[in-house]
């Protein structure tokens, strides 16, 4: 109450920068980068274990690297990332000052303090029970502490990002609504807030179990608990990326959205139907009726998918928009011609936006079929799924950001400019590769989380294909590209924060200003028409109904069950 | 901008543009689609999964399937006991540490009530190459009508993490033309 709080103002935006909010998002971004360095070395080992010709660890080795994979990208890496873009979408986005910044300390050094835990769990190897930890295996205590730990602080996180927005209005920092970055935003929070209390529901009950104070924990509920967590974090991830898919486009090139009421009723969808997804890593499980199957894994008859759908729409149409009121409004697509695909914020947002809706999203709603699923659990069809949405998706796009908040935040430039500029593509490369082939070798029965495919230890063997074998020195190449790629941009952002050129008050850097002229009305009825984007939608239609028919077909060919 | 609150106060009673409108009519019909063909794959399709499930126990489950052993064994394989149930029978697989136990024989074209239970922990049953993919949990016994319609060798893959020895976890069912 008593403490001032400091502004700056930023020479670039004109905003007003709280300081408190910038340490927090320099920290909560330096912690999450790190943590993406541990895990995709981890990613690169079991990826060089599951290439045939190299076979690296040997399976004990394996196992831990792919546990420690899971958890440092999918859960430490991603979250703490989320905690510099909430503190970034409410106290940057709305001029305000942070709401309770010791209590955001207090959140980082929990995340951090647990994330380490579980971390040093996992390394003691007694823990290699992968991120999903099923029971009834069992992982030491402080595996499951750790994790506990981690998500008590994100919740705190999101707790400082909720007091944020009420201390902006009261203090009427912005007039009329919250941006929709800031919606998006929003709209991650309030998920990640029963996120986390069906992870507390699951964790709590078997780090007690892991202490012999409770004496079972019935598998089919964990799992089905368990998901609840695991499959809304996913969520979370996604409100935010869409959130910078927003964010991006505007910061570069003065998008607006195309029409505020459709953008943000895509948001809503999200928070009332994306729980129930989590039914449909429960479909081909003992026990679960048909009826309760279809109805969550349709989300609501596809409800939230709906809103996904309709992002990939007015994303890419907003961009159009804008860059046709710059003037490139010749033909379908000089707009996409002349977007700022040097500029890798820009560049990183686009790929994420695309592969995010090829690769992750159809394959998604595949795999969430009721009866597809047959054909594809647990086969390495799912992380080739999951890497398309959380890293061609969530990575990429919050990589791109980090390019803006390096200048924006951490007040440098860039360093090795030419490096950061083909980075996204690298990366992109890379993870197309290891998504497209894991997915390819998983519709040939390729097992996930699996040390040897050859089988040469198994007392009765079996062969897979020599294609399924061919599409996993694939996927090893791949993961090499996408290394590389995640090494370019850890260079870029550790040595620009370290070595880049300070940008001082006198150095405003050059930014395409918006140039409202073109169109005098904001909002759809005004809006330019988008051609362009709704060629690109239809093809992305396309490719979803046939890809969605084709593995009907597939699964027609298989024995008869019932 | 995406960045800054609406510029109109009032966003919500803006019209929406045709292209918007007509992509999310779209959508949300091809939502519908998906919904029904899974409804409709129950009635007309022939790759459903049962909704038959036991609570059961390791050793109340253990003791069928090893009643079915001492009955319809023809002959060994690796160690294991190869085993030839009667056609349209209760056929019990049994998922444990690092075993799918026995190895079964069925005909080709004919019915069987397969069930599946673990001794343990999780396993994944992954038919190859026919690619059928089943979890299978401790305490819960999942029964479903299988029809093999192909005859010859078949492997059976655990494919959930089932701990060290998960990667020698295979199991065979061979599928025999009818006698």
């Amino acid at each position: 109450m008593t403490t001032m709080t400091q502004f700056r103002i930023c020479p670039t935006t004109g905003r007003k920068i709280d300081l408190a909010a910038e340490k927090l998002i320099k920290a909560n971004a330096v912690a999450a980068v790190i943590f993406l360095a541990v895990g995709g070395l981890f990613g690169l080992l079991v990826a060089l274990t599951r290439w045939p010709a190299v076979h690296l660890l040997p399976a004990d080795w394996f196992y831990l690297a792919l546990t420690a994979h899971g958890l440092d990208v999918l859960l430490v890496w991603i979250i703490f990332f989320e905690m510099a873009v909430l503190y970034f979408a409410s106290a940057i986005l709305l001029n305000s000052r942070l709401a309770a910044p010791k209590a955001g300390w207090t959140a980082f050094w929990m995340m951090l303090v647990g994330a380490i835990i579980t971390n040093v769990a996992v390394l003691q190897g007694k823990s290699s029970v992968m991120f999903t930890s099923y029971v009834p295996m069992q992982a030491a205590p402080h595996f499951y502490l750790g994790i506990i730990l981690f998500a008590v602080g994100a919740l705190i996180g999101c707790g400082v990002f909720f007091g944020t927005l009420v201390i902006a209005k009261e203090e009427k920092t912005y007039e009329g609504s919250i941006p929709l970055v800031t919606f998006g935003a929003l709209t991650a929070a309030i998920i990640a807030v029963f996120t986390i209390a069906s992870g507390a529901i699951i964790l709590i009950p078997t780090f007690l179990w892991s202490l012999k104070i409770v004496s079972n924990i019935d598998p089919l509920m964990y799992k089905a608990v368990w998901w609840a967590m695991g499959h809304s974090s996913q969520q979370i991830n996604m409100a935010a990326q869409v959130a910078i898919w927003y964010a991006i486009p505007a910061i570069v090139l003065g998008a607006r959205p195309l029409s505020e009421k459709v953008s943000r009723a895509a948001f809503l969808l999200y928070i009332l139907f994306l729980q129930l997804a989590s039914a449909h890593h429960l479909l081909v499980e003992p026990g679960i009726s048909s009826e309760w199957k279809i109805f969550n894994t349709s989300y609501a008859m596809y409800l939230a998918v709906l809103g996904s759908l309709v992002h990939g729409l007015t994303v890419p149409g907003s961009i159009e928009a804008a860059q046709r009121r710059r003037g490139f409004n010749n033909g379908m697509f000089e707009w996409l011609r002349k977007a700022p695909w040097g500029n890798p914020a820009f560049a990183g947002m686009f790929l994420s936006l695309v592969l995010f809706g090829f690769l992750g999203g159809i394959s998604g709603v595949v795999l969430g079929t009721e009866q597809i699923n047959l054909i594809m659990h647990n086969t390495l069809y799912v992380p080739g799924h999951f890497h398309g949405t959380v890293v061609a998706g969530t990575t990429l796009a919050f990589m791109a950001l980090t390019y803006l908040l390096i200048p924006l935040i951490f007040q440098r430039e860039i360093l090795w400019p030419r490096l950061a500029k083909i980075q996204p593509y690298l990366f992109a490369l890379g993870v197309t590769g290891i998504s497209l082939f894991m997915m390819g070798a998983g519709t040939l029965g390729v097992a996930r989380r699996h040390w040897d495919i050859t089988f040469a230890d198994a007392p009765l063997g079996f062969e897979y294909p020599a294609t399924a074998f061919l599409m996993m020195g694939l996927n090893g190449i791949s993961a090499v590209l996408a290394a590389l790629g995640g090494l370019a941009f850890i260079a870029v952002v550790v040595g620009s924060i370290l070595f880049g050129k300070k940008i001082g008050a006198t150095a405003p850097a050059a930014r395409p200003q918006p140039s409202g002229s073109a169109v005098g009305e904001y909002g759809s009825a005004g809006t330019l028409a988008i051609p362009g984007t709704a060629v690109l939608v239809g093809v992305f239609f396309t490719a979803f109904v046939l890809y969605y028919f084709v593995n009907w077909k597939y699964l027609a060919e298989i024995w008869p069950l019932r | 901008m995406a960045i800054s609150p609406p510029l109109q106060k009032i966003w919500w009673n803006e019209p929406v543009e045709k292209t918007e409108l007509i992509w999310i009519v779209v959508a949300f019909v091809w939502g519908l689609i998906m919904f029904f063909m899974m409804i409709y794959w129950h009635g007309a399709g022939q790759q459903n999964l049962s909704n038959e499930a036991y609570r059961t126990t390791p050793e109340a489950y253990g003791a069928k399937a090893q009643a079915m052993i001492d009955q319809y064994t023809v002959r060994d394989e690796a160690g294991y006991p190869v085993v030839h149930p009667p056609v349209g029978s209760d056929v019990y697989l049994v998922a444990r540490l690092w075993q799918w136990w026995p190895i079964l024989e069925l005909e080709k074209d004919q019915e069987y009530r397969l069930h599946i239970s673990s001794m343990d922990w999780l396993h994944g049953f992954s038919l190859q190459p026919v690619n059928i993919n089943l979890q299978v949990h401790p305490g819960y016994e999942m029964v479903l009508t299988v029809k093999p319609n192909q005859a010859g060798q078949f492997g059976v893959v655990c494919n959930e993490y089932c701990g060290i020895g998960h990667h020698m976890m295979v199991g065979r069912i061979h599928v025999v033309q009818k006698p």
